[in-house]
């Protein structure tokens, strides 16, 4: 137990709410829409979040350390659009584009976390910057056009035979866990913690601040570009207008699993149930026959919902310890 | 000074309490046409005092008088509809707004809420005239002027309102001499027109020039009211230091053992500082401190001492001098960029401002105590290593008789006194050579003040270099084996802690205030 609560992490109880939200979705819908409870409806949500899932857990590294990244969505476009036109057009076999790939995310990444923390730019406006430059970097490379890449990259998103789930969901699932430890295990977890919660005393107890911000955009990026490769694999096209808005998406879900955008607290396995009770109700709600507009609505309700709840109930929480110390334990 | 017997403004028996009497049977005056000079050191009482007066604070017993009727101001609005106004330390303006709509704020716009840009320069330019600024645009904004320029902005928009009582604190400590002239210049004409001012000043120059009387608090009580030019340095000294030494401490907790401390044998030198200076804070300091030996700095609030510790650690870089340090045999001179850099060479900070600069308030004793150490207590894949963090936690907090329920609890949730041991914990992991505190008695009860003196006692004795910056005196003197003294961003002055009396110190704290003229020398010489 000391390891979560060191960490300033509650997680059985924040995880435990939204594990209830989202049974109540899917009972909801299950109800509602005879057809939801299927496996066809699982696969289409499992080839539909992967992509969501690893740059949402991207994000909340970003918005932990009271940081934000708008760039997300066109630098997924563009390490996409390498990958596609490097396997179309030059013929590379899949493993070599997927690394080019991700090592375009990293340098994105690196060069909006560097530019943000060494002079102290808002990380709103450099990444705004990059949300430009990638998007034209995407459509420079591709030439405006889509590219078609065909089975060559479909292994990716195909469920492996025997387990029935696809590569891309059990490597985004790898990452979440691997993310989760990370941030509750490991000393760039706790300087993530430190720098959201208080920066300047982070700064004055020894901490770099510098370098580790830049990390944690740098991963940010190369968390992008793994999403363009799930992306690919799962529509089997590179289109350089793919993931507009997406970084909006990503921010959603870390808000409703409940990291706080003002940074020193958050929670990748709750980022991850973010991305499902987002994913179960667009799924959900299209099968009621409710139409784009209406989904939209609803989900923006969501959102405002879930962040109105964690305003509540933290100073909650605090009355409540308050209660429990007034029984004489503070001088 | 007017003849009218009636003062302007009268306390009787004012007290104020906070956690501690700060204020004691105040009986103060001021007449009107009179600029009355407010000194102490610190600590005195005197900004609670002009803070009472503003309407900021309200005492806890006593009354004040305004032209003869009770006054009791229960806000900042209410002090001002009566005309009583203050100029705080603190600039309040709006620095992306011009001069015009700063000095103007309150009356902005018509009844529509429309600005007249023409109504509000004319307005303006008469504010600004009253104090020879003429030559500043209305339309600039705040921003693009000096800290100097400012200062009189601030004073000029104060006075653009009806003032009968004004009360200045500190108003020159920004300003160049001809600035200081202006200003001046239009107090003088305040006075003549009546209005009475209050004066919070440590430069008895300045007193001497304008002030037609002087209070001096000690401890809250006002121990003397005596005409500006019967007043010099030695006998201000003596009556703010009191009489003779030895004093008790307030707490009534156990007596500090300053004066009965055998004298240490001093250790080699740790740290060796040469001509280290920052812009507008301190200039040409050079210092050594000894393994085994606590440095005490004192000093007036505003002399640069918090700025000398933060540039000693790397929070602020230093414009000139270097550190010398017995850890690298003194082979290699240092001037910090970075705290991390610092720590590193072996040099630890306890902050001033610990909730915002040294505590992370949401997040438990142990991840607080582990945050300067966690390099260390992780394995090699960078995997903490909880275990050790509680153990170590567990430890300093017992040590450190760290009130708790457990170390997993957030140290908001901790009194002062224990919000700093926590912090002190942090550099206790860290076994470092030299540990800087800057006011480590602040905001925290007597006991636990008495532990943390112990403590840095404890830490001086097992050989750490120690230096601790306090306001006050008697915390200074308990805790030090040397005390150096810092006035207006200089040395004034190397005392044995054991045989100083506070009215050495207090004048030494005075001293490179008492020419005018003497403003920390801004433009040293960068780079050597």
């Amino acid at each position: 137990m000391s390891r979560s609560i060191l960490a300033g992490i509650r997680l059985p109880w924040n995880s435990l709410g939204l594990v209830a939200v989202l049974v109540l979705l899917v009972l909801f819908f299950s109800n509602q829409s005879e057809y939801f409870f299927s496996a066809v409806t699982f696969r289409t949500l499992a080839n539909q979040i992967p992509t969501l899932t690893v740059i949402a857990v991207g994000m909340t590294y970003v918005l932990l350390i009271a940081g934000i990244d708008l760039s997300v969505g066109s630098v997924m476009a563009l390490c996409a659009a390498v990958m596609g036109v490097l396997m179309a057009d030059a013929g590379w076999p899949l493993l070599p584009a997927i690394a080019a790939s991700l090592l375009t995310g990293l340098a994105c990444g690196s060069a909006s976390g560097l530019v943000s923390a060494r002079w102290a730019i808002p990380s709103f406006v450099v990444t705004l910057g990059m949300l430009e430059i990638a998007r034209g970097g995407a459509y420079l490379v591709t030439d405006s056009q889509t590219r078609y890449l065909g089975a060559s990259v479909g292994r990716i998103g195909e469920p492996l035979a025997g387990l029935g789930v696809s590569p891309a969901l059990l490597a985004a699932l790898a990452v979440v866990a691997v993310a989760q430890f990370v941030l509750v295990r490991t000393v760039f977890g706790r300087y993530m913690v430190a720098i959201g919660s208080n920066e300047e005393a982070a700064r004055l107890s020894g901490l770099n601040t510098v370098r580790w911000k830049a990390l944690v955009f740098a991963l940010a990026g190369l968390l992008a570009a793994l999403g363009g490769v799930f992306q690919l694999g799962y529509l089997q096209t590179a289109d350089p207008n793919a993931g507009i808005g997406l970084e909006l998406s990503a921010i959603a879900a870390v808000v409703i699993g409940g990291t706080s955008l003002s940074g020193g607290r958050g929670s990748v396995v709750n980022t991850f149930l973010g991305v499902l009770i987002i994913a179960v109700m667009q799924t959900g709600l299209a099968q009621l026959g409710i139409s784009e507009p209406g989904k939209r609505i609803i989900t923006g309700v969501v959102i405002v919902a879930a962040v109105l709840f964690d305003q509540y109930r933290e100073p909650l929480a605090r009355r409540f310890s308050r209660w429990r110390l007034s029984s004489g334990a503070r001088e | 000074m007017s003849a009218d017997t009636s003062p302007l403004l009268q306390t009787r028996g004012l007290d104020k309490q906070f956690a501690a009497p700060v204020l004691r049977g105040v009986d103060f005056s001021l007449h009107r046409g009179e600029i009355h000079a407010l000194m102490g050191s610190n600590g005195a009482g005197k900004s609670t005092l002009c803070n009472i007066i503003a309407g900021i604070h309200q005492p806890s017993s006593g009354s004040l008088l305004l032209e003869g009727s009770p006054y009791r101001p229960a806000s900042i609005r209410d002090a001002e509809a009566a005309g009583v106004r203050m100029v705080m330390q603190e600039l309040n303006l709006f620095p992306n707004l011009s001069i015009a709509e700063n000095l103007c704020f309150n009356q902005l716009g018509n009844r529509f809420g429309c600005i007249s840009r023409r109504t509000l320069k004319t307005n303006a330019r008469t504010a600004l005239a009253r104090l020879k600024l003429d030559d500043l645009d209305p339309d600039l904004p705040v921003s693009a002027l000096g800290v100097g320029k400012q200062q009189l902005v601030e004073i000029a928009r104060v006075l653009a309102q009806p003032v009968k009582l004004l009360i200045l604190d500190e108003p020159t400590a920004a300003l160049t001499d001809p600035q200081i002239d202006q200003l001046f210049l239009q107090l003088d004409a305040l006075r003549h027109s009546g209005v009475g001012i209050v004066y919070i000043s440590h430069r008895m120059s300045e007193i001497q020039r304008v002030a037609d009387r002087v209070s001096v608090l000690r401890d809250g009580v006002l121990v003397a009211t005596e005409t500006a030019s019967n007043m010099h340095v030695d006998r201000l000294v003596h009556l703010m230091a009191g009489p003779a030494m030895m004093q008790i401490p307030a707490s009534g907790a156990a007596p500090a053992p300053a004066n009965q401390r055998a004298p240490e044998p001093a250790g080699e030198v740790a740290l060796r500082v040469e001509g280290f200076g920052r812009e507008r804070a301190f200039s040409d300091i050079s210092l050594e401190v000894h393994r085994g030996e606590v440095l005490g700095i004192g000093g007036l609030i505003g002399a640069g001492r918090t700025e000398l510790l933060r540039a000693l650690f790397g929070a602020d870089v230093a414009d000139c001098g270097w550190l010398h340090l017995a850890a690298d045999g003194f082979s290699r001179r240092h001037r910090f960029k970075t705290p991390a850099e610092a720590i590193a060479a072996g040099i630890g900070l306890v902050v001033e401002d610990r909730k915002a600069q040294g505590l992370l308030l949401d997040k438990s004793i142990a991840m607080n105590i582990s945050l300067g150490r966690l390099p260390q207590l992780h394995n090699r894949l960078g995997v903490v290593d909880d275990e050790a963090i509680t153990r170590h936690s567990e430890l300093l907090c017992d040590q450190l008789e760290v009130k708790r329920d457990s170390i997993a609890q957030a140290v908001r949730q901790l009194s002062g006194g224990n919000q700093q041991k926590v912090l002190i914990a942090r550099w206790l992991l860290q076994d470092l050579d030299v540990v800087l505190f800057d006011e480590p008695g602040r905001g925290v009860d007597a006991r636990s003040k008495l532990r943390i003196q112990q403590l840095i006692r404890e830490l001086a004795a097992r050989g750490k270099a120690i230096v601790v910056v306090s306001s006050e005196t008697e915390e200074l003197l308990a805790l030090s084996d040397r005390v150096l003294v810092l006035s207006n961003g200089r040395l004034a002055g190397e005392f044995d802690a054991r045989t100083v009396t506070e009215e050495t110190l207090l004048a030494a704290s005075f001293r490179h205030y008492a020419q005018p003229g003497q403003n920390p020398a801004p433009g040293t010489e960068t780079g050597t």
